[in-house]
């Protein structure tokens, strides 16, 4: 075993790997490997047979033993899992990823002027770019945060932007996470893995590294901190063990180095925010809250929250702590108001979206409302408030019963649903019994709004390891890859797509 | 550091702890039963006790059997002292406080509790050869401490850690004496016989004592090896060793000068060692060791509840005590 391999195996090769009818992200045309993907895939080949299984094997070992799991809602409570994990990594080339970098700076920036209008002045609903409605009834429209000014001007801190490619090439948005993304944490551990796994490719290609990000998450939030604090104190606040994200939590708060709190070890004294130490009170300057807005404050908010600090919401408004991400931000993660960010983008800063949404129908409207009843069985249903692929309809997979179903909840209430039109997501070779097979992915990359905007260069990629499957959540059977951004751009493809205008015609019949 | 994780690492040390010490009672027992050729020495309920879960053992097993008691003390999900759940306690508590303990003490905590959770799915080929298993406990909690002094800093949260440790091995090893002083001077007869050398032996092996207690004081006798397990000052698993340790890992979490006081928990377990320190063998013994190990054990309770009220209760603000960060 080992470095020998193991005898039984066969040597794992490409030859016979199938791209299907979907854009690979590791093989164009022919089944050449993309030039960014040679080193790779020669390194694979050259594997003595049983190799590959073994360090398969070897990194799902390291990753139980590191605790690296997630806790699943609906089964016993505190269950954990480790979150799947292959070996095969999703790359991207140097070029790409400069374009995914200037679309998501442009797109966030846009979207924090959105939100600073929305409790402002409103202007991009007084002109109509917006219906006032849709932002209105939002159940993420704060009235609170009216007038309200965050330290610094900024709303959205930590975004993790969700990105997919279709079978056109084409790369799209599919969602702004704004509210708490998690994840980042499995770029990270996946990184160190892959990197103990396949030194001798890392040594050979020019893949950036991530490893940077707990540093510039600090550093961030301690830009957040009132200018009269010279030492700022940071924590990071966690709903408790029994969230799925636990471990991310208390990863970035140790690889940070700042306190995790839970709500209970917070309190408010005389206009300050304090936690409970051995020693006493001592004063927490910025937030970094992994709780959502809901549950922050029951003073403000949700009355019943045994998670939050009863308080906190003065405290943060007369400006003597800060939070990140600031209360109120998730309006423009609304999976309606999503339909208007490209207007959005145009609207404040005069430029076309770099990257595209994903076309989407908007339930409300009555024009759309009846396309999507009349072709549920084509389209991706989502409801405007719930996340990790809860409350979600995928046609295409889906039975009559529960297409019926959905229909009611739409037109019982349209305003909470938004369609699209199910993507051929690209694929990327993924460890199958004992030969490749594609599955699909997505990517979602993390950005940092701080002194000035990081896109970490890399990202989760997120895989749906059931055959055929596009539900890439890790609550419903996903996995994860390690995603290598490239520093070079490497020479010139003839495979590489050419981004065309998506209209919803092409995108359906494709 | 926040009350709620000095809280942890004191829970965390302790049912770590509390777990080796589960497997040092049982190992012994059935080392004992091995050199036992008349089946008289079979005594499994004061293991029970040693846990202090006799009422609870009862009502569920009934009479104490070898296999009941074993079974009850290792894999029992549902005993909260079972070997199974110190572990998953003891992983639960770190679990609260991955971001301030090394990574080495969380990788092999959860590698200890991997282990155990493992031998609990197979309980009956573990439990024929239950020897490798206890072992297997033993030498994962050492491994746990060893990596804990290695790699982590020796600071405030560290002397939780280590205060927690070394109360929960002063109050074990009070019991384990406590249980095999009472069943082993059952029958006066016994005393001076072989086989009583051979008990008393075991005892001192159930604390990792046996070679350190030779070179000491040589020749076993029944008042050495209480001598040795209550009063030594130099051996790691003695009571006044471990309460001694335990005080200086008070002192300094809280800066106050040893021999003086700022709050009751240092008040109390200065007492208890200066008791100890002064203590005569036979004072002791004449007056009674089960009286003076029942009052030793309410007094080291006593201590532990003082701990929680100054450290880790609850405590409304009362204003101006507020700090800000000091760098």
């Amino acid at each position: 075993m080992g470095l020998f391999g193991a005898p039984g195996w066969p040597p794992m090769l490409f030859n016979d790997y199938e791209v299907g009818d979907f854009f690979d992200e590791m093989f164009g045309e022919a089944n050449q490997p993309r030039a960014s993907a040679r080193t790779l895939v020669n390194n694979i080949e050259s594997l003595a047979p049983g190799e590959f299984f073994n360090r398969q094997r070897a990194a799902e070992r390291a990753l139980l033993q590191m605790g690296i799991t997630f806790n699943v809602y609906g089964e016993r409570a505190g269950a954990e899992k480790i979150f799947p994990f292959d070996l095969v990594p999703r790359i991207v080339p140097a070029a790409e990823w400069s374009r995914i970098e200037r679309g998501l700076k442009q797109r966030i920036v846009a979207l924090n002027l959105f939100i600073d209008d929305l409790y402002h002045d409103q202007k991009i609903l007084k002109d109509g770019i917006v219906p006032a409605e849709i932002v209105l009834s939002s159940r993420a429209f704060r009235k609170q945060c009216m007038g309200f000014n965050p330290p610094r001007g900024i709303w959205c801190h930590v975004t993790g932007t969700d990105l997919v490619r279709h079978r056109d090439g084409q790369i799209y948005v599919l969602e702004d996470n704004l509210r708490c993304p998690s994840g980042v944490s499995y770029v990270l551990e996946n990184r160190a893995v892959m990197k103990s796994m396949f030194p001798q490719v890392f040594a050979q290609s020019r893949i950036r590294p991530v490893a940077n990000y707990p540093s510039r998450l600090r550093d961030m939030l301690e830009f957040l901190a009132p200018d009269c604090v010279t030492a700022p104190r940071c924590v990071l606040l966690t709903p408790g063990t029994h969230n799925s994200a636990y471990f991310e939590h208390s990863f970035l708060a140790q690889q940070m180095g700042v306190e995790l709190v839970e709500g209970r070890d917070l309190v408010v004294d005389e206009g300050y925010v304090c936690m409970r130490t051995t020693k006493g009170l001592e004063q927490v300057d910025v937030i970094y809250r992994r709780i959502d807005d809901d549950f922050l404050d029951p003073k403000h908010f949700r009355p019943d929250s045994m998670l939050g600090v009863p308080g906190l919401m003065d405290v943060y408004q007369r400006g003597n702590v800060a939070l990140a991400n600031a209360p109120g931000g998730g309006v423009a993660d609304d999976k309606v108001v999503y339909a208007y960010v490209p207007r959005i983008v145009k609207y404040y800063l005069g430029e076309d979206i770099i990257l595209p949404n994903v076309p989407t129908y908007i339930c409300s409207e009555e024009a759309d409302l009846n396309y999507v009843l009349d072709h549920l069985e084509l389209l991706v249903v989502k409801a405007a408030n719930e996340s990790g692929g809860y409350g979600m309809l995928v046609g295409p997979h889906s039975t009559a019963a529960q297409r019926a179903e959905f229909a009611d909840k739409i037109r019982a209430n349209p305003r909470n649903y938004i369609a699209q039109p199910t993507l051929a997501l690209s694929r990327v070779p993924t460890l199958t019994g004992d030969h490749f097979e594609g599955r699909h992915v997505d990517l979602r990359p993390y950005i940092l709004y701080g002194k000035e905007i990081f896109v970490l260069p890399g990202g989760l990629t997120r895989v749906a390891l059931k055959k055929g499957s596009l539900v890439v959540n890790s609550s419903q059977g996903g996995g994860s890859k390690d995603t290598w951004v490239l520093a070079d751009a490497p020479v010139p493809e003839k495979d590489e797509f050419s981004p065309g205008s998506p209209s919803l015609n092409a995108l359906g019949a494709a | 550091m926040l009350s709620r994780v000095a809280d942890s690492m004191y829970w965390m040390s302790r049912y770590v702890e509390r777990a080796e010490n589960v497997a040092r009672f049982i190992d012994v027992n059935l080392q004992l039963m091995l050199d036992d050729s008349s089946g008289e020495g079979q005594q499994w309920l004061p293991l029970v006790n040693t846990t202090g879960d006799h009422e609870e053992f009862t009502k569920r097993h009934g009479k104490a059997t070898q296999q009941d008691v074993i079974a009850f003390l290792t894999f029992d999900a549902e005993n909260s002292n079972s070997i199974l759940s110190c572990v998953r306690t003891a992983r639960e508590n770190a679990r609260t406080i991955r971001e301030i303990i090394s990574s080495e003490m969380w990788l092999q905590l959860n590698k200890f509790y991997l282990m155990v959770t493992a031998a609990a799915e197979t309980p009956d080929a573990v439990l024929s050869n239950p020897h490798d298993f206890f072992t297997e406990v033993k030498n994962a909690n050492h491994l746990f401490n060893g990596i804990t002094a290695a790699t982590m800093t020796h600071g405030e949260p560290w002397h939780f850690f280590h205060m927690g440790r070394m109360l929960e091995r002063a109050d074990k090893t009070s019991r384990i004496l406590d249980v095999k002083y009472f069943i082993l001077l059952r029958s006066a007869q016994d005393v001076g016989t072989p086989f009583d050398d051979i008990q008393w032996a075991a005892v001192l092996r159930s604390a990792s004592a046996f070679e350190m207690y030779r070179k000491r004081h040589g020749r076993i006798s029944p008042r050495g090896v209480v001598e040795f397990l209550l009063l030594d000052r130099e051996f790691p698993r003695a009571i006044h060793f471990s309460l001694l340790a335990a005080r200086d890992s008070l002192h300094q979490i809280s800066g106050t000068p040893v021999s003086t006081f700022r709050h009751a928990p240092e008040k109390w377990l200065g007492q208890l060692c200066s008791d100890l320190s002064f203590a005569g063998i036979d004072e002791i013994i004449n007056g009674g060791l089960h009286e003076y190990l029942d009052e030793l054990q309410t007094r080291m309770n006593q201590a532990g509840a003082g701990i929680f009220e100054t450290f880790f209760a609850f405590k409304t603000p009362k204003s101006g005590r507020r700090q800000t960060q000091e760098q």
